[in-house]
């Protein structure tokens, strides 16, 4: 997959604070990230993390 | 008519291609495109029609349209156009613009990989181009990291030519069987000089000096056109297209996208825009699900298309605009997701997701 530009991704929590999913916002989209290696979405933001150049927000 | 008689007759078809289920490509025709039909000035990894997406590495010069085209060959309804309006004015190592698709690994068993029965494959498709020149196309297979290239010449310009070009079986790497990515083929349409360097004819381990080997044809170097359809992989020699209905290559593409929402109507005309039902879980907050309508390659991921404001949630009090986009709760078989709104509502609502507008879709993608 190629790469992808993301605007943002941040942290989803549930009521004790768990970070439970990851929300992506790319081109004027909104995706709620299913978060399993293997997910493309979710293996680019993984690899654009560990290179240094993204950053997941915390949860609101 | 005997019993024997139909046997050696079912026999003969299997032969003469006749058994269903050999196309080992899904949407070869080009019929199914639920991303929408024309993407002019198209970004990377547009999926012009589903299962098969044009991908560029580098190149800022080139501009191209993509559309799902009614132009094609005889027997077909569609093809796949590629349009180049502004040309590549020169590439640099690793720039190159290719057509793939991807196949999930557990549908290639049969191909028996990694065993001294490995069996060959040809790929046959209808090919028309306003550059002539010789053509590669190369499998990655993801399991093994290996790849094979084999090239195919474009003879007469802007003219519907059948192709097709065959594979050797790989009996030194096996392909798991699993929904992950078997096979990424590659048909390159413009590859840099150090793509063509290592002699990738037969298996061997990737190399990038070797996905494109043989090639000469550029068709990002000038404006131009490049057309592709009837797009068949199968054991053994190349044989007739598999013709399928629509709703069947449509039942298949599913299982790794389908996109609902937008301005659906219903039976009166009315703009309902239903995408999903659920229950509020807090004030303001909830769920919504669905099922999927195949089982898909795995939990999809959910995206909103357009900007979330342009999504509702009906709840039996009021109808509020989507603030923020949840939490991914679904599986192969159903996609949930949490959302907030602005809605007043109490824990255990019944909530209606909707669109207001046509471009306000949701996507559901198990992609490769």
């Amino acid at each position: 997959m190629s790469e992808i530009t993301f605007t943002s991704v941040k942290h989803i929590a549930d009521e004790d604070g768990n970070n439970v999913g990851l929300v992506a916002v790319h081109g004027g989209k909104t995706t709620s990230v299913a978060m399993r290696v293997g997910n493309y979405m979710y293996d680019e933001i993984m690899r654009q993390v560990e290179a240094g150049t993204l950053t997941i927000a915390d949860a609101d | 008519m005997s019993r024997a008689r139909d046997f050696a007759d079912l026999a003969g078809s299997a032969d003469a291609g006749g058994i269903t289920g050999k196309n080992l490509i899904i949407n070869g025709n080009m019929a199914v495109a639920q991303r929408g039909n024309s993407f002019p000035s198209a970004a990377n990894s547009t999926y012009v029609v589903d299962r098969f997406r044009v991908n560029r590495n580098g190149m800022d010069n080139l501009v191209y349209d993509l559309s799902q085209s009614s132009t094609s060959p005889d027997g077909f309804a569609n093809s796949i156009k590629l349009d180049v309006t502004t040309a590549e004015t020169s590439s640099a190592d690793n720039e190159n613009l290719k057509i793939d698709t991807k196949i999930e690994a557990q549908n290639l068993q049969q191909l028996k990989y990694g065993t001294s029965s490995a069996e060959q494959i040809t790929m046959s498709f209808w090919v028309r181009s306003s550059t002539t020149g010789t053509y590669a196309i190369e499998i990655y297979t993801e399991d093994s990291s290996k790849q094979i290239t084999n090239t195919y010449t474009v003879d007469s310009a802007n003219t519907w030519e059948y192709k097709t070009v065959t594979f050797v079986g790989d009996t030194g790497g096996s392909i798991n069987n699993d929904n992950g990515q078997g096979f990424l083929i590659s048909w390159f349409l413009s590859v840099p000089s150090n793509y063509k360097t290592g002699n990738s004819t037969s298996w061997r381990t990737y190399n990038v000096d070797g996905r494109g080997y043989g090639q000469t044809a550029d068709v990002a170097s000038t404006t131009g056109e490049f057309y592709i359809t009837g797009v068949q992989l199968e054991v053994g020699s190349a044989t007739s297209f598999e013709h399928e209905s629509y709703a069947e290559t449509l039942r298949k593409c599913q299982r790794y996208f389908y996109r609902i929402g937008g301005n659906e109507t219903d039976a009166l005309g009315s703009n309902v825009g239903r995408i999903a039902s659920g229950v509020m879980t807090g004030t303001g907050a909830g769920v919504v699900m669905r099922p999927n309508p195949v089982t898909m390659r795995d939990a999809p991921n959910v995206t909103f298309d357009d900007d979330i404001s342009r999504y509702t949630v009906m709840t039996s009090r009021t109808t509020n605009a989507v603030t923020g986009v949840g939490d991914n709760q679904s599986t192969a078989s159903t996609t949930a997701v949490g959302f907030t709104s602005g809605a007043a509502s109490n824990d255990g609502d019944g909530a209606v997701l909707r669109s207001t507008r046509a471009q306000s879709t949701v996507s559901v993608d198990a992609e490769l």
